[in-house]
């Protein structure tokens, strides 16, 4: 299993509702039933718990380890009342599993009835329902996936054109560093999704982290960044309103950048922007201007059906 | 190498992301400067770096890294911990310098 596939296992559980995965058919018993009864019902049909009701309320749980306390004193002949546990721990059916999850490590039950907001027992949850629910829920998850990826990467053959264009656009604010990286990393994936080459994917969100950086840290009121992708190539480009580079030559040198401190304490503005995407792409082109902004755009070709270098990556 | 068995022999703070500790570790890489680890650092590489900021997760998941390594004790953000635990990228943290943990990397069989 993958970080990724465990990541989503996470969310899951709290995604995830009680109702769902819990077990409905629930075996109940009243208390004024004996326990010898208790004991058949759990041996036939192998369960460790009953929830004991009176007029369809739920007034207790009988367990397994009741069962024992009673056997071991030779007591299978007294009724359910004298030995289930009162005060038993609910859960609602629309509480997520992460809730029912708490709730087991809180209290060390085995097994919780579960309730409807209306106070009507409506199922029983152990862990092992959560275990069987979330493997479930996580199969279907990893198969929507891969349908989706199966779809995208069929775009271009299902589509029936001369020649047919996707466009990614992305909004890029400025200065803003908690966002700073959404744009390149949802790009990232949706080539993924799209079946291009890892090797060429990786190519394509440097130059394309590198661009958004640039907009996030020197342009006056963001920009935007978009991937135009067609069987044949990749297009990034990264166009912003301003303030422009004053020059274009001295920008492009290594190791040359106008970052006031603070940003270079945070590691950016090493001056290698440029250089890692020259580095990473087949074309490069980058215009500015001190009125209308800036605008770089960086061509990844696919090469389809050749062999690809082993891996490709900018110059140190 | 696993990241895991690294950690425990420098005895480093898992801060976040737990789950990605079983990762091979390839070799590794260091630098404060962000374009000089996304372009220098490799998949499955570990990256030492005294930096703590939020973008440090944004080039290990673009990498592919297996983990991040801060050192001297630097503090990291909050949120850069949310969304490495969100991404499954470890932080692991140390008293002592990159001089130090590079070198004991080094020493263990973690090259470049």
């Amino acid at each position: 299993m993958t970080v990724t596939e465990v990541y989503k296992a996470q969310e899951l559980v709290y995604e995830l509702k009680v109702g769902e995965i819990m077990t409905r058919r629930v075996l109940t018993v009243t208390p004024d039933m004996t326990m010898h009864q208790v004991k058949n019902l759990m041996r036939d049909n192998r369960i460790s718990g009953l929830p004991v009701l009176v007029n369809e309320k739920l007034v207790g749980i009988v367990s397994i380890e009741d069962l024992i306390v009673t056997m071991e004193r030779g007591e299978l002949e007294t009724s359910v009342s004298e030995h289930m546990t009162i005060g038993v721990y609910t859960i609602y059916e629309d509480e997520s599993v992460i809730q029912a999850l708490n709730k087991f490590t809180k209290t060390g039950v085995g097994r919780l009835p579960v309730v409807s907001r209306a106070g009507k027992l409506v199922g029983i949850i152990t862990p092992d329902d959560i275990t069987r629910g979330v493997l479930k829920a996580l199969q279907v998850a990893y198969h929507e996936e891969e349908i989706r990826r199966y779809r995208a990467s069929h775009l271009f053959q299902d589509i029936a054109s001369d020649q047919t264009k996707l466009l990614l656009t992305y909004a890029v604010p400025p200065r803003d560093f908690n966002l700073a990286g959404r744009a390149s990393s949802q790009l990232k994936l949706a080539l993924g999704r799209l079946g291009v080459d890892p090797r060429i994917v990786r190519r394509v969100a440097i130059a394309a982290y590198e661009a958004e950086m640039n907009i996030v840290i020197h342009s006056t009121s963001g920009g935007h960044l978009c991937a135009e992708v067609t069987s044949e190539r990749i297009v990034v480009q990264a166009v912003d309103q301003g303030p422009g580079i004053p020059d274009v030559q001295k920008a492009l040198q290594p190791g040359y950048s106008t970052a006031p401190d603070w940003i270079r304490e945070m590691g950016f503005g090493a001056g290698m922007g440029f250089t890692n995407i020259r580095n990473c792409v087949d074309e490069f082109s980058l215009e500015s201007s001190l009125d209308k902004g800036t605008r770089l755009e960086a061509v990844v070709y696919l090469h389809l059906g050749e062999e690809l270098p082993d891996e490709a990556t900018p110059d140190r | 190498m696993k990241l895991r068995q690294i950690a425990k022999k420098l005895a480093l703070t898992v801060k976040a992301g737990e789950t990605g500790l079983d990762a091979e570790v390839t070799g590794g890489y260091a630098s404060d400067l962000l374009s000089c680890a996304m372009a220098g650092a490799h998949k499955g590489n570990v990256w030492v770096t005294l930096q703590g900021h939020l973008n440090i997760v944004a080039i290990a998941s673009l990498d592919e890294l297996a983990g991040i390594i801060v050192t001297e004790n630097k503090p990291i953000a909050q949120d850069t911990l949310a969304k490495a635990e969100e991404e499954g990228i470890p932080i692991l943290a140390s008293p002592l310098t990159t001089f130090e943990i590079v070198g004991r990397l080094w020493e263990m069989g973690v090259r470049t």
